[in-house]
């Protein structure tokens, strides 16, 4: 399934995961796709402060840098330390072991002005055209 | 001007090749990944479409003089049907291009140019040599006559061996050597030069019979795992080699004596173009100079990304970078002043803002075990 139904979105192609106050973040599935072989994630440092829509790291392929943009405001209370040893990870499960950030929301009801599946997918096709 | 397609255009949309422009053709940059690519070049055997080259000759009974005064190496050390890695430069001793000449015979030269420079390196070459010789060498674009295939790998020998006419073993064609032959029932030339840092050949070939050749080489190579291979894995193979890029690493504002490529500069040749300038840098030094680096902190340079002295000042630049996919280790070629090239030397790139050691290294970086 590459648009899962019980993730939100952004523009920017990161997929949010929310469970109550903490949110674990990465990119999605046509994210990676169009980075191509993933070579190294730069992460931000656990217990950073974040807003929502701040450049917090960085995607990298062999021939492009992709910037990350944090989707919701919070603390960062966790990050995927195997993305150092197996980036391609994140090409192989985007949704699962791919995973790159955790965070503790400042303001949980950003979560709701992210898009639904259904305007992720209403996105994507607009994109294609 | 309209964007171009090689003839084998075709054949890389249908293997399921990501397209993109490059110096005005569409071309594949990757096909199932660039790591995977990669690989299969440095243990199998790959092809490359590089059919958007430029072929420029030059004929006539001053050709050899003319090649001479255009080039920075040497074509007269060089024996009929060999081939050699040469600087194209301006007076100021900056690069024109770098090309592959392969010489026919004292009147007869095919030069190799890059696809980017095509145009520029035929109006460059044609001013130059009516100016220094009125008669007695023409310079042709042939760029349009010519399809190229590169088959590169540990087994490029046993696949082409199989389809050509003729004996391609090192005996037969050592490397940078080339000959007329027929591969797959085409005519070709087959050259042992290539650009990746494996054993391999470059064929050059009719535009009509590109796909014939192309889908022969692909179904004769199944057991050697022949594969395409993209221009995102061709970049990460000759950087492996620290191999120049123009644009990249050389262009008009560096000579080759700053680029470490004084190895394809004859000094003892009576005169070429930029002569003069390389012969003072020689004597008197350079400022700045091309050198290898491994990343020490973890992050990947980057073309363009500064590098800087301990206070935070630039002091050089990083003209190529990426992740290499068979030394696993992010690699950079860049510019750094002379005076801090020693091997060992560590220096500082910064990326995305932040500093990050990177320390000096022997190249290529690359070497088979």
């Amino acid at each position: 399934m590459t648009i899962p139904n019980d993730l939100r979105y952004t523009e920017e192609h990161e997929w949010a995961r929310v469970e109550a106050k903490v949110a674990t973040i990465g990119i999605t599935h046509h994210a990676q796709e169009a980075l191509g072989d993933i070579v190294f994630v730069d992460l931000p440092e656990v217990g950073r402060q974040i807003k929502k829509g701040e450049a917090i790291g960085a995607v990298e392929s062999v021939k492009a840098v992709s910037d990350l943009f944090s989707p919701l405001s919070g603390k960062v209370s966790a990050v995927n330390g195997d993305l150092t040893n197996t980036p391609d990870a994140v090409n192989k499960d985007p949704y699962g072991a791919g995973w790159m950030v955790k965070i503790e929301l400042a303001v949980p009801a950003e979560a709701d002005q992210l898009l639904s599946p259904d305007a992720y997918r209403a996105l994507l096709a607009k994109e294609a055209k | 001007m309209a964007i171009q397609r090689t003839a084998l255009y075709e054949a890389h949309v249908a293997a399921g090749a990501r397209i993109v422009e490059f110096a005005g053709y569409e071309m594949p940059v990757q096909y199932q990944g660039v790591m995977e690519e990669h690989r299969r070049v440095r243990e199998h055997v790959g092809l490359f479409d590089v059919s958007h080259m430029g072929e420029i000759e030059i004929r006539g009974p001053r050709a050899l003089d003319a090649v001479q005064h255009l080039v920075t190496n040497d074509a007269a050390a060089i024996k009929d049907t060999q081939a050699m890695y040469a600087g194209l430069l301006y007076a100021s001793g900056g690069f024109v291009d770098d090309l592959i000449v392969y010489r026919y015979g004292p009147e007869r030269f095919f030069i190799c140019v890059n696809a980017s420079n095509k145009d520029k390196d035929f109006a460059w070459m044609k001013e130059q040599v009516s100016r220094a010789f009125k008669t007695g060498a023409e310079v042709i674009d042939r760029s349009d006559e010519f399809a190229q295939i590169a088959v590169q790998g540990p087994k490029a020998e046993t696949l082409i061996s199989r389809l050509a006419n003729r004996p391609v073993d090192k005996q037969a064609i050592p490397t940078y050597w080339f000959k007329d032959g027929v591969v797959a029932g085409r005519p070709a030339i087959i050259a042992r030069t290539g650009y990746t840092g494996e054993d391999g050949f470059e064929l050059y070939l009719a535009p009509r019979d590109a796909r014939p050749v192309w889908d022969a080489l692909l179904d004769q190579g199944r057991d050697l795992e022949v594969g395409p291979i993209g221009l995102g894995a061709r970049d990460t193979l000759r950087l492996e080699m620290k191999f120049a890029l123009y644009g990249n690493d050389i262009d008009q504002d560096h000579t080759p004596v700053e680029a470490g490529l004084s190895w394809i500069v004859a000094f003892g040749k009576s005169g070429f173009i930029g002569k003069p300038v390389l012969d003072q840098q020689k004597q008197s030094g350079v400022q700045r100079k091309l050198v290898g680096f491994e990343m020490i902190d973890r992050g990947i340079p980057r073309h363009s990304y500064p590098i800087v002295d301990a206070a935070g000042k630039p002091i050089g630049v990083v003209t190529s970078g990426t992740q290499g996919p068979s030394v696993n280790q992010a690699i950079a070629m860049g510019y750094v002043p002379a005076d801090q090239t020693k091997i060992g030397t560590e220096h500082r790139c910064e990326v995305r803002g932040k500093p990050l050691r990177m320390r000096i290294v022997k190249t290529p970086f690359y070497k088979k075990s």
